[in-house]
This record gives C-alpha cells, structure tokens and sequence, in this order.
C-alpha cells in the first residue's frame, strides 16, 4: 500500500431481524392487508429484495381510521398530560437503545450512507421524541390558551428521503398533544416505520393510538380523502401537496404541508472559504441531495467565483461514493431507479441548455442506482436546473455581482424552504436574512437541524412549520 | 516572492488572508475523525506514524542516560522485531544534541534525525543574542532539525515584523545544515484566524515545518488546529510551490489519536504529505501504544505493557 486507502469498514446487518413479509400496524398489533396484495421493497445499493409489504387499500385504511378513532376516543383523550408525556420519553429512550438497529435498517432500505443514518437520523429522531415529551404536559403554557385541545385523528404521510426522522417529525408532536396518528412511509422506505411499530409495542404504547399502513400513492389518497381523519399532515413534493390541498379544500380538515425547495446558498466574497465549501459540500451532497432543503443553487460572488470553484472541485474529488454500509462513505446510492431518471432527466437539460457540467472521476457500483457528485457551471436563472428540484446530488452554480442581486436571484424562485448565507460579516449577515423569502436560513452553516427550532417554507414550500413550539401549533385546534 | 519582507507587505498579506470560522472547522475535524481506519490500512498507518515520530524527551531531568536510552529506542523501538521502522527523530534540549547524535551513530540510527529546541524554548522570552547563540549551539552540535518558538508577546501585540525577522535569522543560522520547524504555541495564539495567519508568517519567513507546541502549555495538537495548518499547507504550495511540513506535537498519546491525524493530512493536505518528511508527530508516550497495537494486529490479543520497553 502506498497511499492511505481506507480498508473496507462495513457495518454488520448481522443486529436486524427482518421478516420476509410485513402486515399493516393496526390496533397495536400487525394485520394482514385485506386485500392480500405485497410490493417488494429493495436496497437501492444492490437492488435486492428486502422484504414484501402490504398495500393497504381502502377496507385497510378504514379500519386503520377506526382505529386512531377508537384509541382517541377511549384512551388517549382520556389519559393525562404528565402519562401522555411518559409514553414519548419511553420511546425515545427505546430509540436510543435500538440506535444501531434503526441506523442500519435505515441504511438498508434508502441507500444513505451509515454515517448519516448512525450520526443524524436515528439521534435527531430521538431527540425529537425527547423535545416533545417534554411539551406534553406543558401545552397551557405554550401560548395556545390554558387548555389547548387536539384535533383527533391525524393522517400522515411522509417521504422517502429521511423516513424515521420524517416519521418522528410527525409522530412525536402530535402524540404530545394528544391526537392519534394514522402514519403512511413512503412506499420505496417502509423498513423504519414497521421497526417503529415495534417499539411502540415495546413501550406499552396503548393500542391503535399510533397505526401505520404501508402503500403507493393510492393509500396515500385514500387517508387524504378519508371523512374521518381530522387532519392531514403531509412531507413530500409540490406536485402532490398542492393535489392534497385541492382534496382538502373545502373540508374540515386542517393540513400542513412541507414540500420541494430550491434553496439558495449565497457566497459572499469574505465568506470564511474553507468552512463555506465545506457548507457547499454539506449542503448539496448529505443525503445523496434528497434533501428539501438542499442548498441546490450556489450563488457565488462574481470575484471570488473561480477561486472557490477551484477549492470546491478539491473538495468534491475526496468524496468517497459507494457501498451505503461502509463506515466511510460519503455519499450513498440514489434511492430509486425512479428517482435516478428523474436526476438525469434534469441533469441533461442542463447539458442540453449549455452549462457545463463536471463531476470528479469517481468509479460508480454496478449495481444499484447510483450519481456522481456533479456540478453544473455557468447556470442562470433562466436554466431548468436552476428553477426545478432535482432532489439529487447535483448543484448549480450562478454568479452575482452585488449583494442586492443575490438577494434578487435568490428570491426569485416559486419555492421558499431555506437558504445560506456565508460572510465573516455579522452586519451582512443579518442584511441577507431579513430580505431572503424563506423559511430557514443558515449563516455559515447548512443543513443543521434542532427539534426546538422550527422548520417550515415560505411560498410553494409549504404550509405550517414542524419543531418547536410552532410545529406544536399545527397539532393543537386554532393553534398559531 | 509573496511579500517583500516589509512589515507593511507582510501585514496586508496576513490581514488578506480568508478568515476561519470557528464551528465549521471544528465540524470538518469531528467529522474526519469518524473514519473507521481498519485492518490493512491500520497496520500501514502504524508504521506510518511510528517513522514520522519524533520522538521527544524535554524534561528539567534529562541525563545522558536518558538520552542515550531514547536514541537506542528510536532505532529499533521493538527490540524483538527488526520490521518496526525506526522514528523520525529524537527530540532534546540543546545541551543533549551532541550526546544524542554520537548515540544514534553509533548504534546505526545514522538517518534518524537530532531535533533541537532552542530560541529560549518553551517561553522564548529572551533578548535575540541568546535566541541566536542557543540555535548556533545546537547546530554546531550536529542538530540537523531545529525546533524554534515564535515570540507569542509580539505577535500578540500586532508586531509581526518582529516574529518574522526573528525566524528568518533563526533560519540562516539553520542554512542547509538544519531544517528549521517553528513552533507557533497555538494554545497561546487561541483563535483559528491567529492560527492561520501565524502559520503564513512562518512559511513566508522560511520554516520547513510549522509546528502546533512546545507540549507544555495545553490545548496543544487539537484537531482542528492542525486542520487549520494543514490547509495553510496546502494553499501555500499553490500559491509558492514550495512544501511545508506540518508537526501536531503534544497531547497525541495513543493510536487512535495518530490515525485521526494521518486522516486529516490525507484528506485535507493530500497524500504527497504522509511521508515523514513532511509530517511529523511530536511526542513520547504514543510510541509505546503504536508498538502494543501492532502487537495486536499481528498476535490478535493485547499483550501487557511489560512486553514494550520503557522510554
């Protein structure tokens, strides 16, 4: 050996117990799907079978409805705030206890690398559960009025880029406000969700306050349309909020939604240069850049453009791509071949529009779906990949000249999720987030995320915020 | 040339310099020490780091004896097993170069380096006539590595002319007999920013090496520190095309800790930097647990510490 090679360090799965089929999480206990239907669900690294899950239809999603319902109704709603609270710090503890378990099944089933799932995820999943046990016997003092009441049964439906964390996002505040949860995980990233009903029942959590049903887009829609559900929380993308919305208009129903974002990472020229390519790298690359809130469009001051492009390009040619499993990695495998075409589909408009593309030599698996890290020069405004999501690990680098047209470029974008700002300037700083239209915005940092602190988008990122004491909102009748 | 010597060029250079933001290089580091170094490449980074050793002995106590049984360590650390690659060096007060490099001489360590401290080491408060005899002394000696502090007091109180001249004179006194590292106590400089910019000062004035400590003030080697460094490094090769070595030295004691720092330069400064003479590890302790780990590595039990041999 003459270079530093790192040896192959793979987590063991050897700690997961899977079963070769899943049924529904009904009722505190696994049911069969009525309709006797399974999809597969794959390891997106080697494309191999992981296990069958159910497709819940419309006889399974009453049932699961009636569920919540019963659990609301007799237990749940009955049960003490301080007992209430008890239950979520149980489960947290439990994720804890189980992290290595949920990192790697989490590994397994979306392809992120092990570092993440072991170092972000699974910690900040149970961080969640932690921050809102906490709330769960203190609502009258969280500004919502003396006796702030839950709205009943919530649906849930969340995507496919961060599924436990996703799932605690939803989960932990509206159990600690007292609703009941009818949960359905992506359709390609069921694994943690079905884990997650495990420790429900390891917790003693009471039967039916949290079910989960597995499905498409299908079983999706049909908790959406389901009279009985009071209200709808939804994370995914644009297109599908916008069609939850129409469903929902008109109804009873309250929603939130968080969707896709364009988020602008603003580089001004006395940025602290080696901490911002490391944003930059963080910001588009971590999780494979299925990311809403991915810094996907670089804004770059004009005069320190090719300096920093240089230094970026460095920093890319270490990203180690490959093998999700091994303690190493970097960037891990694409989550679907669906997704994968889409990354090319737009990846190609690029080429096809004229910005230069580049992406350091980096051998790709055989198997699997898997993306260079790529950037895109010499982007403007009027480029696809500068307007649409490509929720891939590929980033589009545009110039700006003054501080005001970054701000004007970073704003000009139908999305609104977050965005960066990277000066050794305090004053600048607070200049740019007081005028950019979104809803995170990070100072020479990126992608950083707390249970305390909300989370949510300006514009067609969304509706509502999750975390904090305003993600509590959402869950709790006339909340603000 | 970079600057034209004038304390004017040297500040505007410096004060130009992009400045570090504390959290994100504190992340880099945390996050580079997450690497999961394994088997193979374990057993190579521990030769590695046991030939990039300087081995040291800085003590108010240090005898011949001492000296002498730290030379004959450097040579052959294991002495039941001729495949351990001698250390870097060993590195001694000035008035222990002669008796260090007439041991390793004489024992075959002819490659390994004598490294001296000198100009009022630890402190370097001291006039400039004693910071010159000190270095002629332990050149003269046969020190072919010379490990000088910066004056912290003056870089501290903006007078960077006085940090430089003092280490270009230190420098031609080293001429092309000695390879001058230059020590910038970053536990006194504290923030990444003075990090940075001493590290610049230094190259610009003509070390061979910058050097995080003395050992004797902490925090010494933190990781994000010699992270700093390295990209100082880096960036000077760009801009000079001239190689610094870089030296963490102090609080690095076991195993773990050194393959943490042979990650850092690997991905941070490159792989043309891991070989010894461009990085250095300064310490004493460490040795020993290299030696137990590859132990490990090869018998796959941990054997007591009396089958390594006290410094």
């Amino acid at each position: 050996m003459s270079n530093f090679e790192y040896a192959s360090a793979p987590e063991s799965t050897a700690i997961l117990n899977i079963a070769p089929q899943y049924g529904l999480f009904i009722g505190g206990k696994f049911v069969d799907a009525k309709s006797q239907q399974f999809f597969p669900t794959i390891n997106p690294a080697t494309e191999k079978i992981i296990s069958q899950i159910s497709l819940a239809t419309e006889v399974d999603v009453d049932i699961a409805v009636a569920a919540a319902r019963g659990a609301y109704n007799k237990v749940w709603s009955k049960l003490s705030a301080a007992e209430r609270g008890k239950y979520l710090f149980r489960i947290a503890r439990i994720l804890q206890e189980r992290a290595r378990e949920f990192a790697v099944l989490e590994t397994l089933d979306n392809g992120k690398p092990i570092r993440e799932s072991r170092d972000v995820d699974v910690p900040l999943s149970a961080a969640h559960f932690f921050y809102h046990a906490g709330w769960a016997d203190k609502l009258s003092h969280a500004g919502f009025g003396t006796d702030p009441k839950p709205h009943g049964v919530v649906a849930q439906i969340i995507p496919w880029n961060f599924p436990l964390l996703m799932l605690a996002w939803k989960v932990a505040p509206a159990l600690a406000t007292g609703n009941t949860v009818v949960l359905k995980p992506a359709e390609t990233t069921p694994m943690t969700a079905l884990l997650f009903a495990e420790v429900c029942q390891q917790a003693g959590l009471p039967d039916g306050v949290v079910n989960i049903v597995t499905g498409d887009g299908s079983t999706g829609a049909l908790l959406v349309n389901h009279p009985d559900v009071d209200k709808i929380a939804f994370t995914g993308s644009t297109s599908v909020g916008k069609a939850i919305a129409r469903a929902v208009s008109g109804t009873k129903k309250s929603l939130t939604l968080e969707l896709g974002g364009k988020a602008a990472n603003i580089v001004f020229d006395d940025a602290p240069i080696d901490e911002t390519v490391e944003g930059i790298v963080n910001g588009i690359f971590f999780n494979q850049g299925h990311v809403c809130c991915a810094g996907s469009r670089l804004l770059l001051q004009e005069n320190i453009s090719e300096q920093l492009l240089e230094k970026l390009k460095h920093r890319m040619s270490q990203i180690r791509v490959g093998d999700p499993m091994d303690k190493n990695t970097d960037l891990g495998a694409i989550n679907s071949a669906e997704q994968l075409a889409r990354i090319n589909e737009l990846a190609n408009s690029g080429d096809a529009e004229g910005a230069q593309r580049w992406s350091p030599a980096c051998e790709l698996p055989t198997t699997g779906f898997w993306y260079p890290p790529t950037i895109f020069t010499g982007v403007t405004q009027a480029h696809r990949i500068a307007r649409e999501e490509i929720f891939g690990p590929v980033l589009s680098v545009l110039t700006f000249r003054t501080p005001q047209e970054a701000i004007e470029k970073a704003n000009n974008t139908p999305y609104g999720l977050s965005a960066g700002v990277w000066s050794d300037k305090g004053s600048r700083i607070l200049w740019a987030s007081q005028r950019l239209r979104a809803g995170v915005i990070w100072a020479n940092t990126f992608n950083k995320f707390d249970p305390a602190s909300p989370f949510g988008g300006y514009k067609e990122s969304g509706w509502g915020r999750e975390g904090g004491r305003h993600g509590l909102a959402a869950y709790v009748k006339g909340g603000k | 040339m970079i600057i034209d010597g004038s304390e004017s060029s040297l500040r505007h250079f410096l004060g130009n310099l992009p400045a570090v933001d504390q959290v994100g290089a504190d992340s880099r580091a945390a996050m580079l020490a997450t690497r999961s170094i394994k088997n193979s490449s374990k057993k190579w980074a521990i030769d590695l780091a046991i030939s990039m050793v300087d081995l040291t002995t800085l003590e108010g106590a240090d005898t011949p004896g001492k000296v002498r049984a730290l030379c004959t360590k450097a040579v052959r650390p294991d002495p039941m097993d001729s495949s351990v690659p001698s250390v870097g060096a060993v590195c001694v007060y000035n008035d222990m170069v002669k008796i260090a490099r007439t041991q390793l001489d004489s024992i075959g360590g002819g490659a390994i380096h004598v490294a001296a401290v000198t100009t009022a080491f630890p402190s370097g408060r001291a006039s400039i006539e004693v910071k010159r005899q000190d270095t002629q002394d332990a050149v003269d000696n046969g020190a072919t590595e010379i490990d000088m502090v910066i004056d912290r007091g003056a870089f501290l109180s903006g007078n960077l002319g006085k940090v430089f001249d003092e280490i270009v004179l230190i420098k031609s006194l080293c001429g092309d007999r000695a390879h001058l590292k230059v020590i910038l106590e970053t536990g006194e400089l504290v923030t990444y920013d003075n990090v940075r910019k001493a590290s610049y000062l230094a190259m610009l004035a003509g070390a061979d090496f910058i050097k995080t400590s003395t050992g004797k003030i902490a925090p010494a080697a933190t990781a994000p520190v010699v992270l700093v460094m390295l990209e100082a490094v880096r960036d000077f090769y760009q801009l000079s095309g001239r190689r610094i070595g870089v030296k963490p030295a102090g609080g690095i004691r076991n195993t773990k800790d050194a393959i943490k720092q042979l990650v850092l330069v690997n991905e941070t400064a490159g792989p043309e930097w891991l070989k010894p003479s461009l990085f250095r590890i300064g310490a004493s302790a460490l040795l020993n647990d290299l030696l137990m780990q590859r132990m490990k590595m090869r018998e796959g039990f941990y054997s007591s510490p009396n089958y390594v041999t006290l410094d």
